[in-house]
């Protein structure tokens, strides 16, 4: 009996612990983003205040107003950097996601000589980082005349995101059993239709996984964009943060409001595309 | 071809058929091309033209005294000077020391606090969904955002930090978390494992997803403890996802450039400095470009070091659960 009560007591205690962690690991998850948020709403006044002021008594939309107004603090055209941004992140996605597909199935199903040597020869372009490459891009860029034009970003981040679209759908269309693919073919599917009838769709939910990886990886890049883009023809998102801090030191408000609206495409984005991430990382399901 | 063809006669000429009928199929047998190639093609030719071409030319341009400044000096050959200048710069090997720590401990960490993270939330039965989105949170900052981020928070005047503990009374003066050069060390590490905690997070949770339930079960018939089910089922299944997450992972820490760049910009007096931040000061403010190749160079050996490492891990963690290589 006593070990009974020891049993339930260490289950409910074990229950508290496990809430506890969890509560705190989201607090510290969080509160960092939120504090960024109420800021960009909070007067500069307010923020600089000392002692500091924990309660907000005074929220307004005064930062976004001068974000979009182009008024005094609001003369970097966030609206330009924010649909060039879009543009480049969104199409050098798209490309990636197939130049990936197509790669990614290609490690999954076919066997071939120097596999691991050119699967991990794709890796290691990743390991190279955009300071070392802008550079020399930015000579060869300028060299066809694609330097500060949206293909130019494309094409560069397109490269920055194939090997790791083709590793994670490798990984995707691994787990997709070739079973299923050759059961369509022995019904009369040619190798074409029975990947985009059959093992197209079981993976798609791992494909879209790897498409967020892709999309927030151009949508958050800044050490290549800030060589390769001049204008705001062609200048993203993160290079327009820098351009703030460089011309307003301390209007943390304005630059908070910024990264908020940074932020907004991206919590968008995860949330449309959550649903078939975690259905994709689950699909083990086809093993019956 | 590692296809199996269908052995029947009846279908394989139906194949044949098709074979011939599929016009890309045609043109895959006239270019005398394999399947695997052809699929391969766009990404090699993509790499090839925007990573491969451009770190030839860099190089190139390491066996030079290139500057940003003379564009004429890009043909003054002076043969392995910048990497045997690397080699005796202090600098940079305190910088690859750093970027080496730095390395090995955001890496652990993120590793640990990410698989607790992920057994806690398969743990929870109600409001999964919004835990998971919670947890992706961090993920969605830009390292620049998240520089931009920390450097208020851990401002030693207006940041949340100093705020919470000069309120809470645990200290009267401020404590400059981004002026000292241990603390700013801290931060930044801090800063780096806020963001990329998710990131295993979320591929060690989609791992669990995927373990199946059969050895579990009978582990638990077996009468394992829930600690030795975990140690020698779940954990031997989970490892292919945390070793994909770990390569992931150091190549990003290898470049973590942008969060240290807004944050201390490689102070105070180079405390903070990582081998990117230094590379980049060379290049683009020294104009020493043909220097910072050369570091760079070295640099990229260590990352891809451990990139092989990781692959090597992967494909036997693979091999073991027989996944297939």
């Amino acid at each position: 009996m006593a070990s009974k009560i020891n049993h339930r007591a260490r289950h409910v205690a074990l229950k508290w612990s496990h809430t506890a962690g969890l509560f705190c690991a989201m607090m510290v998850l969080c509160v960092p983003g939120l504090w960024i948020v109420l800021n960009s709403f909070r007067p500069t006044v307010e923020i600089m205040a000392k002692p500091p002021v924990w309660i907000p008594n005074n929220l307004n939309l005064d930062h976004y107003r001068a974000m979009f107004g182009g008024i005094g603090e609001g003369s970097v055209p966030v609206l330009t950097y924010f649909t060039n941004s879009l543009i480049i992140s969104v199409t050098s996605t798209v490309i990636a996601i197939l130049v990936g597909m197509a790669g990614g199935y290609a490690f999954a199903r076919y066997k071939f000589k120097f596999k691991g040597g050119i699967f991990v020869g794709l890796m290691v372009t990743r390991a190279v980082p955009g300071v070392a490459l802008s550079l020399p891009l930015f000579i060869l860029f300028a060299r066809i005349g694609i330097i500060d034009t949206h293909i130019g970003m494309i094409l560069a981040y397109v490269a920055l995101n194939v090997p790791f679209t083709v590793w994670l759908i490798d990984g995707f269309f691994r787990q997709v059993p070739p079973e299923l693919a050759e059961a369509a073919e022995i019904d009369g599917c040619t190798r074409w239709q029975a990947f985009w009838r059959v093992e197209f769709p079981v993976a798609r939910s791992g494909i879209a996984s790897a498409g967020i990886f892709a999309f927030l990886t151009s949508w958050n890049e800044y050490a290549l964009a800030a060589q390769l883009t001049r204008s705001t023809t062609s200048k993203t998102m993160p290079v327009g943060l820098l351009d703030f801090t460089s011309q307003f030191t301390l209007n943390w408000g304005g630059m908070c409001a910024l990264a908020v609206l940074m932020i907004i495409p991206a919590l968008i984005l995860t949330f449309l595309v959550q649903k078939h991430l975690i259905a994709g990382l689950t699909f083990g399901g086809v093993k019956g | 071809m590692g296809l199996h063809h269908p052995t029947s006669p009846i279908i394989r000429l139906k194949c044949m058929e098709l074979f011939h009928a599929d016009p890309r199929d045609i043109l895959m047998k006239r270019l005398k091309l394999p399947p695997w190639l052809v699929l391969l093609m766009p990404a090699i030719i993509i790499l090839s033209a925007v990573v491969l071409i451009p770190l030839l030319l860099s190089l190139y341009s390491s066996f030079t005294s290139y500057r940003l400044t003379r564009p004429d000096s890009l043909f003054n050959w002076i043969g392995t000077f910048n990497y045997e200048k690397a080699v005796t710069d202090a600098k940079f090997w305190a910088a690859f020391g750093r970027t080496v720590l730095l390395l090995a401990v955001a890496l652990n960490l993120e590793m640990l606090l990410g698989l607790s993270l992920a057994l806690m939330i398969s743990k929870v039965t109600r409001g999964q969904r919004a835990l998971r989105t919670m947890m992706m949170f961090p993920m969605m900052f830009s390292p620049i955002l998240v520089g931009f981020q920390f450097k208020f928070i851990f401002n030693d005047n207006v940041g949340l930090v100093n705020n919470a503990l000069q309120s809470l009374g645990v200290t009267d003066t401020a404590i400059p978390w981004l002026v000292d050069g241990k603390l700013a060390m801290f931060s930044i590490i801090f800063a780096e494992v806020w963001t990329s905690t998710s990131v295993f997070g979320i591929l060690i949770l989609a791992g669990l997803y995927a373990i199946p339930r059969d050895p579990l079960e009978a582990a638990k018939v077996d009468g394992c403890t829930p600690f030795q089910s975990f140690r020698f089922v779940t954990l031997p299944f989970l490892m292919p996802f945390i070793y994909i997450a770990m390569a992931i992972r150091s190549l990003d820490v290898a470049r973590a450039y942008d969060i240290v760049q807004i944050m201390t910009n490689g102070g105070p007096a180079r405390r903070t400095e990582l081998l990117w931040t230094l590379i980049g000061r060379t290049g683009y403010v020294d104009a020493r470009m043909g220097y910072a190749n050369a570091m760079g160079y070295v640099s990229i050996f260590l990352a891809i070091f451990f990139t092989i490492y990781f692959f090597k891990k992967l494909q036997s963690a693979r091999k073991e659960l027989g996944m297939g290589v």
